[in-house]
């Protein structure tokens, strides 16, 4: 026999203002099962839910109906107030009288026979609950990180350095990602790669951080606390362990024309190389396109070089599993190409900027490696082209950015600060040019971020025009840019000698195709989700797997370090106990009747299904059947649509209840 | 379609998708007459954006448009400025606010278009002779008459000249395409938006 309690909340003038609460108390009162039914002002303040504790005790309640707001604001408030008062929570349910009722409806007297409706679905509903108890899962207390740029970085010693495990996969040779090529950094104008590069090393000497380089993801199985990752470790052609990282192999190489990937293909590397002096591991890699011996058949001179027998031509992929309980997924960005990649994109190039045909347009990150000391030009300005220094450059801001017409709507978010460091960069070192921006908005909120744009602007004299550029041409050696300037209403010719792009920032390459793999969400844009905008920043709505850095949406270098902390911080979380807690609500197949169709395995988006087998006490099989991991199921309730035999049901939100609620309203 | 049909500011312009605009310039940057302008492309679209019409149709600007299109073809919004310029045209013609110093380029595109009904593509020796006869006798000017003479041997070099102009087979169907384009009458305020 149930005893049901009512709680009718007032919500100060938000419910009662609508709807009569007092009139709902007594037209529910009568309800089967119902022995009390009270309203009060706010049912969630402190004295509300020590009311709702007393009548469960007094009334000796077998289930709570709260009639207030929605489920996603308070229910867990109320399950917490009814376990303390010694009721299984998910004897509680909530009927949604604001946003579903007083907010939407203005009728006094329709609104509250609507919520006198939806309080009796509710009591139907709470009729048929059962005493839930939450699952227990065990963990593996090790992390996975996806990406060894800066948030990676940050993401992985700070996990490590609370004495977990962290295995740390980064697909190019080198961990550093794209900080680790930029010269220096906004607002303080500190070398990108002198604050970075110890970070760097101590990822490489953590005890607590296995670092795979040259290795991606490749496939993701299991759940939250239990993830079962298969890590492809490319054939290096180095050995690890022998290698000294002397450089007697990459000083000795004969191919040495090949486009640096580090320095975005304006600078020389060999065929064996590490991708820049500070790489971590300090160990070179082979490029197989390159190299003379693949290619040819002879050389091998690194080979005779090397003291340590290190070179291995034989050296094949390497194919790791790594069990981990969490995933840092870190993968960063890639700067919108004008001209190249755009079919598969789906973007529109910029044909009129003349980019890929004109070698003095460059885009943000190649004007990086041309400031930066450790670039192909040792740190001199120097046009690509023909090596003289320009004395006239254009930055243009904005490309790709905010530009629908191209694909892309968003802020890129850190282009008007990089930009106003780049004049600054060219002024110092070219004491007399001149740096032109064109801009449309200048955002730069942040702290001292303004401060410094103004600097670029009054001490370093960068000229900026408020306008976008309509063309690109090259006449006589000079890039004429044709752009305007809307604050004095007139067009605006320049004759640069470089042009710089503020290139729109994307999602780094294959970044769609890994949250596929975790199933995690992203945006039009390839973004990946996170769980809650304000809320839930750092996690995805795949349990057990987070996000931070550049991966998540556009972000500079303090943001992407605080959200890799953040991200880190909630792995912490979870491994701060031996068994992960979960809400039951989950699904659960009725094996006796399963006909074994596996309808639900196909359909279930969490793979949270699998294929069983029941078999007797010889061992002999019995059936076939259909069994949901409570760890992987989010309780969508899919399988229990599709189940031609009504084998699946979802606990809580069971078939039974569902339609209990129905027959009531009819 | 039966009878006129009037479409107000609001419908013409949302067409042109002017609420879009972010003001970046782009327009004006790429226009290739923008240095004649009284006011530049973008600040014409700004002024249809405040509702400004009449202050728009009386800028000297919407009568140096080569309707080259670049600007619509560029812009990162997709808003089609080179259409926002013809309905300015449109609407200052038809409220006779047309500036006086323009009356020449006025007559010039009704020449072009009498050109184009008549014989469905442009017939460049009758459309200059009748653009020139029509506009010696407002005023008078000998030496305007005769500016433009040096230029035929050269176009005439270039193909870009012919005595004879061809006439299109179907000429109803032009016929059909003018009627229905003097059915629309454009209905801007003529107030100012203050």
């Amino acid at each position: 026999m149930s005893r049901i309690g009512i709680f009718i909340c007032w919500c100060g003038e938000n419910i009662a203002r609508n709807v009569d609460v007092e009139r709902a108390a007594a037209e529910v009162a009568d309800l089967p099962g119902v022995v009390c039914s009270v309203a009060y002002k706010y049912m969630c303040s402190d004295p509300g839910q020590s009311l709702m504790r007393q009548k469960i005790v007094s009334e000796r309640l077998t289930g709570v109906v709260v009639a207030s707001c929605s489920p996603h604001m308070h229910l867990r408030t109320f399950r917490k107030a009814a376990a303390m008062a010694g009721l299984n929570p998910y004897l509680v349910e909530m009927a949604n009288i604001r946003e579903h009722c007083s907010w939407v409806h203005h009728d006094r007297q329709q609104a509250t026979t609507k919520a006198v409706e939806l309080i009796r679905m509710s009591v139907a509903k709470v009729r048929a609950n059962a005493a839930l108890q939450p699952i227990s899962i065990p963990i593996t207390r090790r992390a996975l990180v996806i990406g060894g740029g800066v948030a990676g970085i940050q993401a992985a010693l700070d996990i490590a350095d609370s004495g977990r495990e962290v295995v740390l996969v980064e697909r190019e040779p080198s961990i550093g990602g794209k900080m680790a090529g930029l010269s220096e950094t906004f607002p303080t104008l500190d070398c990108s790669q002198c604050i970075l590069t110890p970070r760097m090393v101590d990822v490489g000497q953590h005890p607590n951080i296995r670092l795979y380089t040259y290795s991606e993801v490749e496939g993701v199985e299991g759940y939250v606390g239990n993830f079962k990752v298969t890590v492809r470790k490319k054939a290096r052609y180095v050995d690890m362990d022998a290698c000294t990282g002397c450089g007697q192999c990459w000083n000795a190489c004969p191919s040495k024309k090949n486009l640096s990937e580090f320095d975005y293909q304006m600078g020389n590397r060999t065929a064996i190389y590490v991708p820049f002096p500070q790489a971590v591991p300090a160990r070179p890699v082979i490029d197989r396109d390159a190299c003379l011996h693949f290619l040819k058949g002879k050389c091998g001179i690194c080979a005779k070089k090397c003291a340590a027998n290190a070179v291995k031509f034989d050296d094949q992929d390497e194919v790791i599993t790594e069990e981990v309980g969490a995933i840092v997924v870190a993968t960063g960005f890639k700067l919108y190409s004008i001209d190249r990649d755009q079919a598969s994109s789906k973007l529109a190039g910029y044909g009129e900027y003349g980019y890929g045909q004109y070698p003095d347009v460059v885009d943000a990150l190649q004007f990086e490696r041309i400031v930066s000391a450790s670039g192909p030009t040792g740190g001199e300005i120097r046009r690509p082209s023909d090596g003289q220094q320009p004395k006239s450059v254009v930055f243009i801001s904005c490309v790709g950015s905010r530009d629908n017409a191209k694909g892309i709507s968003y802020c890129s978010k850190i282009c008007c600060m990089y930009t106003a460091k780049h004049t600054m960069l060219y002024k110092h070192k070219v004491h007399d040019g001149q740096a032109h921006v064109f801009y449309m908005d200048i955002r730069s909120g942040g702290k001292n971020y303004d401060e410094f744009v103004r600097r670029a602007i009054e001490q370093d004299g960068a000229h900026y025009h408020r306008g976008r550029v309509s063309k690109i041409t090259q006449e006589n050696g000079k890039l004429i840019v044709r752009g305007v300037d809307t604050l004095v209403g007139e067009p605006l010719t320049i004759e640069a000698d470089l042009v710089v792009l503020a290139s729109a920032m994307q999602p780094a390459g294959g970044a769609t195709e890994l949250a596929q793999k975790l199933n995690v969400g992203y945006d039009e844009f390839g973004f990946l989700s996170e769980s809650h905008p304000k809320l839930r920043p750092v996690e995805t709505n795949a349990a057990g797997v987070f996000v931070c850095g550049a991966c998540q949406g556009p972000k500079d270098i303090p943001e992407s370090v605080a959200q890799a902390s953040a991200a880190a911080g909630k792995v912490l979380v979870m491994f701060s106990n031996e068994q992960l807690s979960r809400e039951p609500e989950v699904a659960r197949i009725n094996e006796t009747n399963c006909a074994a169709c596996f309808a639900c395995v196909r359909a279930c988006p969490y793979n949270a299904i699998e294929r069983a087998e029941v078999r007797d006490r010889k061992g002999q099989l019995v059936k076939r059947t259909a069994r949901v991991n409570p760890g992987l199921c989010m309780g969508c309730g899919t399988c229990v649509a599709i189940c031609p035999s009504k084998s699946a049901d979802l606990e809580g939100f069971t078939e039974q209840q569902v339609y209990a609620m129905v027959e009531s309203l009819v | 379609m039966s009878g006129n049909s009037h479409a107000t500011e609001s419908d013409v312009f949302s067409e042109a998708n002017v609420a879009a605009c972010y003001q970046c310039g782009k327009c004006s940057a790429g226009c290739p007459m923008a240095e004649h302008m009284d006011l530049l492309p973008n600040q014409l679209v700004r002024l249809v954006q405040m509702g400004r019409f009449d202050r728009a149709m009386r800028a000297e600007a919407i009568w140096k448009c080569v309707s080259c299109v670049t600007c619509s073809t560029r812009c990162p919004k997709s808003v089609d400025c080179a259409a926002v310029l013809d309905l300015l045209r449109q609407a200052a013609f038809e409220q006779g606010k047309v500036p006086p110093s323009r009356r020449r380029t006025l007559l010039f595109q009704q020449a072009f278009l009498d050109n184009i009904r008549r014989n469905g593509r442009v017939c460049e020796l009758e459309l200059i002779g009748v653009f020139k006869t029509k506009a010696f006798a407002k005023d008078w000017d000998l030496l305007k008459l005769m500016e433009d003479a040096p230029l035929a041997p050269k176009l005439m070099r270039r193909r870009k000249f012919h005595f004879r102009g061809e006439r299109v087979k179907d000429r109803g169907l032009v016929k059909r395409i003018f009627d229905r384009c003097n059915s629309i009458k454009l209905d801007l305020a003529t107030s100012e938006n203050s």
